[in-house]
């Protein structure tokens, strides 16, 4: 069974139809690539998916569940973990600190247990504290771990975004052009990192625009032309499609 | 760098402590004041510190737990500082009803909505509302507090009355600084769209921010009314409200030592100048401004949390 089913999604802003008509499925286990010019929509899927906008039409299954209602706070605690476009960190908090706010949907303890300090809390904060150690060792920055967040490189501040998402312990993660900004010496380890999230059981759908991070490391590729999806298929596939050539590649190649 | 800090807190703590023996009551009186306003820029640095909700009317708070406290003391002679948690918690409801509608606004727009909460409180206190708050005379007659027999009184009994409540108060609420719960409303001040993104329930933990500041400045009220057993409208106002802003601001947003010095600079130092008479708020009016060009996190802005190191690796560098 799929993880993610897309069915009939639109979404319109005033007249501009953002997304239209989309249906895409992502397979469990798989790493899926969501490629397309600027302006295709593929940001806005991945709002619709996390719940920051709500579809005009159709509806977003996750595990055969619709979650097209649910509060963005609820689809993290459902399994779905992401990264933004625009880096989105605690600029001023530590990358600890940033890391373990993706420790809280799965924590419980409030304020009065807080204030009391009570056992059941000392354990958790122990255990996410440890856990978001991990994250960082994970993704290779625990040396900065005390360090303020917006100190930190650009390719580094994108891996704290994917550590921050991972301590969520999602099923799904959706990277937003983890590569963005980053060198090729950075790309390569991105995509090893990458490679090494699914093989902890957790799905990937990505938006990337180099080329090559899409073709090495993605087995399964949807194309976004105008909010509309052209094509689909295997890297190999999708570089032999006259449409996706003519919408994409072809003006890329020139 | 050797870190002096730990040695300051404790001066101070001891000079505070003997205060008393050697001021006379005019300024232990003073101190008290200053007091009432450290616990209540404590409560609300919990919402406009640590949450970084744009919150002027934390009066309207502190009015409802005072309130509550004289009304129910004087028509039932219940003893004042066991309406201390029902203080606290009318004032707590109240802020979820109140706020549950206006959370969602932001910055400047939640501004206005809170200056008119306070102003409303007033007025409805002031035009006697439902016939038990006495209208703009307030109610008098409150009963001292007692604790276990002994009396309290004269200004060095709720000297340590009120410093001691704030020991709580900066006891609880660091621990509550240093928790999931902190940390969630730190991630909301910082970016409101990552924290919900990261799995944090945002509307959630303003509310919560809202209600905790509400339930502190309703037990702050509490001991306003047993302190000066009479209590009226006037002492709620918007004014109010801007001083305990000013103090959160001033001190430093989301630190403890620092809203205490705001609360010494503010509620403390203007009685030092009083000769200075109409000069003084000029003084002050410049102080601020010059704080907010020159040091816009506050004099003591908050120190970054400690977390002990991960557990493994260790072995060297042992202490």
């Amino acid at each position: 069974m799929s993880l993610l089913q897309l069915q009939n999604l639109t979404k319109r802003f005033g007249g501009l139809v953002a997304v239209d008509d989309v249906s895409f499925e992502v397979p469990q286990g798989a790493i899926v690539g969501l490629i397309g010019p600027n302006g295709a929509g593929k940001t806005t899927v991945f709002n619709l998916i996390t719940g920051n906008y709500r579809p005009d039409q159709g509806d977003i299954l996750f595990e055969g569940r619709s979650i097209r209602k649910l509060p963005t706070h609820k689809i993290v605690a459902l399994g779905i973990a992401r990264t933004f476009q625009t880096i989105r960190l605690f600029p001023k908090m530590s990358v600890l600190e940033n890391v373990l706010a993706g420790c809280h949907c799965r924590t419980h303890a409030g304020a009065v247990a807080a204030m009391l300090r009570l056992p059941f809390q000392k354990r958790e904060e122990a255990a996410a504290l440890a856990e978001a150690h991990a994250e960082l060792a994970f993704t290779g920055i625990e040396h900065y771990a005390d360090q303020v967040a917006e100190n930190l490189s650009y390719g580094n501040q994108r891996l704290l975004e994917v550590a921050r998402a991972l301590a969520s312990r999602p099923r799904f993660i959706i990277l937003d052009e983890p590569a963005g900004g980053m060198n090729d010496f950075e790309t390569a380890a991105l995509i090893r990192i990458i490679r090494r999230i699914r093989e902890r059981g957790i799905t990937v759908l990505l938006i990337e625009h180099d080329m090559n991070l899409v073709m090495e490391a993605c087995e399964h590729l949807v194309v976004l032309e105008n909010g509309a999806n052209i094509a689909e298929g295997t890297p190999a596939q999708i570089q032999a499609d006259e449409r996706v050539i003519e919408a994409y590649l072809g003006v890329e190649e020139d | 760098m050797k870190d002096y800090r730990p040695v300051v807190y404790a001066a101070f703590c001891v000079l505070l402590l003997l205060a008393p023996f050697f001021l006379n009551a005019y300024w232990v009186d003073v101190l008290n004041n200053v007091g009432l306003y450290a616990i209540l820029g404590l409560s609300l640095n919990i919402i406009l510190g640590h949450a970084g909700l744009f919150h002027m009317g934390h009066a309207a708070f502190y009015a409802m737990g005072a309130y509550t406290t004289a009304i129910i003391n004087t028509t039932y002679q219940i003893p004042v500082l066991w309406l201390m948690p029902i203080s606290g918690l009318v004032a707590g409801v109240l802020a979820l009803v109140i706020a549950r509608p206006i959370i969602h606004l932001r910055g400047d727009y939640l501004l206005i909505v809170t200056i008119g909460l306070v102003e409303i409180t007033r007025i409805a206190l002031v035009n006697n509302i439902f016939g038990i708050t006495g209208g703009s005379n307030g109610i008098f007659g409150i009963s001292r507090p007692e604790i276990f027999g002994f009396r309290i009184r004269r200004p060095e009994h709720f000297f340590f009355l009120i410093w001691g409540f704030a020991a709580v108060t900066v006891f609880l609420f660091h621990r509550l600084e240093n928790s999931r719960f902190g940390r969630a409303l730190n991630y909301l001040r910082e970016d409101e769209t990552a924290a919900e993104g990261s799995g944090i329930n945002t509307a959630h933990y303003k509310l919560i921010a809202f209600v905790v500041g509400a339930v502190w400045a309703g037990m702050a009220g509490n001991i306003f009314a047993a302190k000066m057993t009479i209590i009226a409208p006037e002492s709620f106002n918007f004014w109010e409200s801007v001083i305990l802003f000013m103090i959160v601001l001033l001190g430093g947003r989301g630190s403890i030592p620092g809203v205490i010095l705001g609360a010494f600079l503010i509620a403390g130092l203007p009685e030092l100048f009083r000769q200075f008479a109409s000069a003084r708020m000029l003084i002050f009016g410049a102080i601020m401004i010059a704080m907010m060009i020159f040091r816009t996190e506050g004099i003591l802005p908050p120190r970054p949390r400690r977390y002990p190191a991960p557990a493994s690796g260790g072995g060297e560098g042992a202490s």
